[in-house]
């Protein structure tokens, strides 16, 4: 089960809506081994596609390095897909590579309604898991 | 001195575990080639027939090698290579 703050999940979502109709993605790093995500990082697809997504190599660089720095990690890994639903393509699954992340896929194929559903991928295979959204999840406050 | 390769997590089984290891040689590619002696299979996780996989990045100190010479890039004792997966997908249908 993935436990997330709704400011969080708000971010996500206002990210993946900005973003509309290209494809939009980040991470929220937590302390490492307590997935507890707390800080939001939105970054760059390099992409810039509505039908795929790329960190940016340097900035991957420097958030991967920083967040080792701080002994953090990739609790939560997240895109968008902008024209069909919130579960994992076969690209996602076959690039999935942080065994130990919760990747969040959101949908804003509907404008008045954002799907968002939370899954592991590990070798391969995708289990969908139950997100639970509560306020002393970690993370800023709800704006 | 040597060359420290900082392996990403997904790649650890090969290290034993270990999130750094030292390796030697004049490129990128010598450079792998002494690492898969010793782990084996690493090389197959970072390049193909055509050269380094297009969704594995590797960094000599903070240039991305794509931008220097790909498997060709010199390296020397004192540097620093990170390997890091792309984080990367997309919607269905491509």
């Amino acid at each position: 089960m993935l436990t997330i703050s709704p400011a969080l999940r708000d971010k996500i979502v206002s990210h993946a809506r900005a973003d509309h109709p290209d494809e939009a993605c980040g991470v929220i790093a937590g302390p490492a081994g307590r997935d507890r995500p707390e800080r939001f990082i939105p970054m760059l697809n390099a992409q810039r596609s509505p039908t795929f997504y790329e960190f940016d190599s340097m900035e991957l660089l420097r958030v991967w390095r920083e967040m080792d720095d701080r002994d953090e990690e990739p609790v939560v890994i997240y895109h968008s897909h902008t024209a069909t639903e919130a579960y994992p393509s076969r690209t996602d699954i076959s690039y999935a590579n942080e065994p130990g992340a919760h990747y969040v896929v959101v949908s804003t194929r509907d404008p008045g309604q954002t799907e968002f559903r939370s899954f592991r991928i590990a070798d391969g295979n995708v289990t969908e898991e139950d997100v639970r959204f509560a306020a002393d999840a970690g993370g800023p406050a709800l704006e | 001195m040597a060359i420290e390769v900082r392996i990403p997590t997904i790649l650890r089984t090969y290290t034993g575990g270990a999130k750094s290891v030292e390796g030697s040689g004049a490129t990128l590619a010598d450079l792998i080639g002494d690492l898969d002696a010793r782990y084996g299979g690493l090389r197959d996780r970072l390049q193909d027939e055509s050269g380094l996989r297009r969704f594995v990045n590797v960094y000599l100190n903070d240039e991305d090698v794509r931008f220097l010479g790909g498997l060709e890039t010199p390296v020397k004792d004192g540097d620093t290579v990170t390997v890091l997966p792309a984080v990367a997908g997309g919607a269905p249908g491509r």
